[in-house]
């Protein structure tokens, strides 16, 4: 399976963080918190509105606008427990 | 070592992650010893405390929470600029055992800028829980740095720091802390913006390296049974709802009786000064000043607003030290997002509901500068407790006799204030407020046990005592300037009396009357002031402390109010100027004048739209 974004990274999947296609202090910040390539990430659940979501990475729970999660490509997990 | 220099207070910076504790170690280290400061050349506000341990007195500096020295953020630049300009004698980074390696980012920028650090690794008990287990020896090895573990919530491990601190300020402990950056590069200290990309991954990388080596352990977020409840598509709404109104309904019902309470001991002590200011042989007019308008006015504000104060902003810090709060802006950021806003306004709205000021103070925790505004200039159109007293008195007395619809026409009110400031945030946002692309990063913490002890008195301590010691600060010489208003005679009347006849017709107008708008225009220092104005203009000499009951209703409806009256002032009570206190404090958030006008004037039109309109139906 190729990459996706984040944006629909189907909730209780894993997958490893790739490209950001964000520039200043947010792509800063994600970084910061984990966001860099490689990095797993789990979709844990939605607003009731769709966005923002919410994320496990590096121990921790991080919302994203949808329209942010477009921006940050990954490539999931084919196994749910690896 | 030379007395004086045994004498000389330790300085320690306390800089960490957000939502690691850090409050916690904070009040854990120094109790009660603490109280906020500016230091030098900084208008930002600081927390410090201090503690002595053996013999020695400790200053702690809690730096506000940041994620990392790099970026442009408010907080950041503040930390970064205080561990650069060496004030510390030692630097204590607290990280947190159950996302080691995002703290650990953190703590390997602050070990670039200075030698003198400890890392501190809190939330073991929390880590232990979740099987995760930090080798703490291994970690100092890897840093250069000293490392100890504490379960700050229960107190543990505390003199191990305290120890380590001390060891490090006294040059006790060796350290080589481990940079990241070679000399050259370090140059990048400062210059925030010019550090590229590459610079801040390594910072990350890094980390996530020694993470993972000192780290066993399953670190997944799991979501439990509360996760589900609060953030659920229906239950998460429904809840969010509810607990608003259960801490309305605590904090307005709860605050009836103190309140009565407080208006009797300071009629009392009123009392006792004025046959201390008669046996004294004061003059009339001086003890009018200090007595009917300085005491009057101050003891006033403080009776009705101390009260519903001193139970919301507990119960404010009680959701917020539970982890509750991110979850609301979570639910609601979309909603606030296509309103041009951010989903942490919600928690500034919800503040502002206890006090503006407070509420644009707040505002801070959103980063988007532009969201921020928005925040900060809608953030009036939430009645505070400085209103919702006055809004009471009305509703039942011209709406509803019955406690439960009283509360039910009040709650359409708010839910009417909220709607407003999504549409005056979406105004705002296509028209005054510049566009730009707006993000938004939300951490949501796990749920935790909070400290209720702790809680009261500090909510107490800090927001209580500051805002209630400012309005006093306004409302005592603005009695006096209004007594001398009320009984300067010119031509017959008092100057109170003009101003209220050259109003009449704009008054009218907007289905009030002169007289109501020139209580509006004097309650400018206190919302809190209005009726009892309104009361002192119809009265004329009448004392200001006559206010409620069957008294107030007698007289406002034989000056002619009708429900009509009493609705347009409800509404322009809600939507009108903020108040003095919340206007200098939009002047020092946002540094301008003209955004504190931009501030004073959109509740402005919109109450005078909305009474207009209601006076014409």
């Amino acid at each position: 399976m190729g990459e996706i974004t984040l944006s629909t990274l189907e909730v209780g999947k894993w997958g490893s963080v790739g490209e950001i296609a964000l520039t200043g202090s947010i792509r800063r910040r994600l970084q910061e918190l984990g966001f860099v390539r490689g990095t797993p990430v789990q979709s844990l659940y939605d607003a009731p509105s769709g966005s923002p979501r919410a994320f496990g990475i590096r121990g921790a729970v991080i919302a994203l606008r949808r329209s942010d999660c477009a921006m940050i490509s990954v490539t999931p997990w084919q196994r749910e427990d690896i | 070592m030379k007395p004086a220099e045994t004498e000389r207070e330790i300085v320690v910076a306390l800089v960490g992650n957000p939502n690691v504790g850090k409050s916690t170690l904070f009040n854990a280290l120094t109790g009660l010893h603490q109280h906020t400061g500016n230091w030098p050349g900084k208008t930002v506000e600081v927390a410090q405390g201090t503690y002595r341990y053996k013999g020695r007195s400790y200053v702690l500096v809690d730096l506000p929470g940041t994620y990392s020295l790099l970026s442009q953020s408010e907080e950041e630049r503040i930390a970064a600029e205080f561990l650069l300009s060496k004030k510390a004698d030692c630097t204590l980074i607290l990280g947190d055992a159950t996302c080691l390696a995002r703290n650990l980012t953190l703590a390997l920028q602050v070990m670039q800028m200075t030698d003198h650090c400890v890392l501190c690794v809190n939330l073991l008990d929390e880590a232990r829980r979740r099987h995760i287990d930090v080798d703490l020896r291994m970690l100092s090895n890897r840093l250069g740095v000293p490392v100890v573990g504490t379960s700050a919530s229960r107190g543990a491990g505390l003199d191990h720091v305290k120890e380590a601190i001390r060891n490090m300020a006294e040059g006790f402990s060796v350290s080589h802390p481990l940079h990241v950056l070679e000399e050259g590069e370090a140059a990048y200290a400062g210059t925030a913006e010019h550090v590229s990309d590459r610079v801040a991954t390594r910072f990350v990388h890094r980390a996530e390296e020694i993470a993972s080596a000192v780290v066993q352990g399953d670190v997944v977020p799991r979501m439990g049974w509360l996760d589900r409840i609060t953030l659920g598509r229906w239950s998460g709404r429904f809840l969010m709802v509810a607990l608003l109104l259960l801490v309305f309904w605590l904090t307005m019902f709860g605050a009836n009786i103190p309140s009565q309470w407080l208006e009797a001991a300071f009629a009392e002590l009123g009392t006792l000064l004025a046959r201390g200011a008669r046996e004294l042989s004061l003059p009339g007019w001086l003890s009018g000043i200090l007595l009917d308008g300085a005491y009057e006015t101050a003891t006033q504000v403080v009776a009705v607003m101390l009260p519903p104060m001193a139970i919301f902003f507990p119960l404010f810090s009680l959701l917020e030290d539970l982890g509750y709060l991110p979850r609301a802006a979570f639910l609601m950021d979309h909603s606030f997002a296509k309103c041009g806003g951010c989903g942490k306004q919600v928690l500034t709205m919800a503040m502002g509901f206890g006090c503006n000021a407070a509420g644009v103070t707040g505002c801070r925790i959103i980063a988007s500068p532009r969201e921020r505004l928005i925040a900060i200039l809608t953030n009036a159109l939430v009645p505070c407790n400085g209103r919702f007293p006055a809004m009471i008195v009305l509703i039942s007395l011209f709406f509803s006799q019955n406690g439960f619809l009283a509360a039910e026409i009040l709650t359409a009110f708010v839910l009417l204030s909220v709607w407003m400031t999504l549409m005056a945030s979406a105004v705002l946002s296509k028209t005054a407020v510049r566009k730009q692309s707006s993000h938004m990063v939300l951490e949501i913490p796990p749920f935790r046990k909070p400290r209720v002890g702790r809680i009261l008195l500090r909510s107490l301590l800090d927001r209580t005592a500051k805002i209630t010691a400012r309005a006093i600060s306004v409302a005592a010489p603005a009695g006096m300037v209004i007594w001398v208003l009320e009984h300067w005679e010119v031509g017959g009347a008092s100057v109170l009396a003009h101003v209220a006849a050259a109003l009449e017709p704009v008054g009218a107008f907007l289905g009030m009357s002169g007289v109501i708008l020139a209580a509006f225009l004097l309650s400018f220092p206190a919302n809190e002031l209005l009726l009892p104005m309104v009361v002192t203009l119809l009265n004329g000499a009448a004392h200001l402390a006559e206010e409620a009951g069957s008294g107030l209703a007698a007289l406002l409806f034989a000056n002619g109010w009708t429900w009509k009256t009493a609705l347009c002032t409800i509404l322009f009570l809600m939507f009108h100027w903020p108040c003095a206190t919340t206007c200098l404090t939009i002047r020092k958030e946002t540094g301008s004048w003209r955004w504190t006008l931009v501030a004073m004037a959109v509740p402005t039109t919109i109450g005078m739209a909305l009474c207009a309109l209601v006076a014409r139906i």
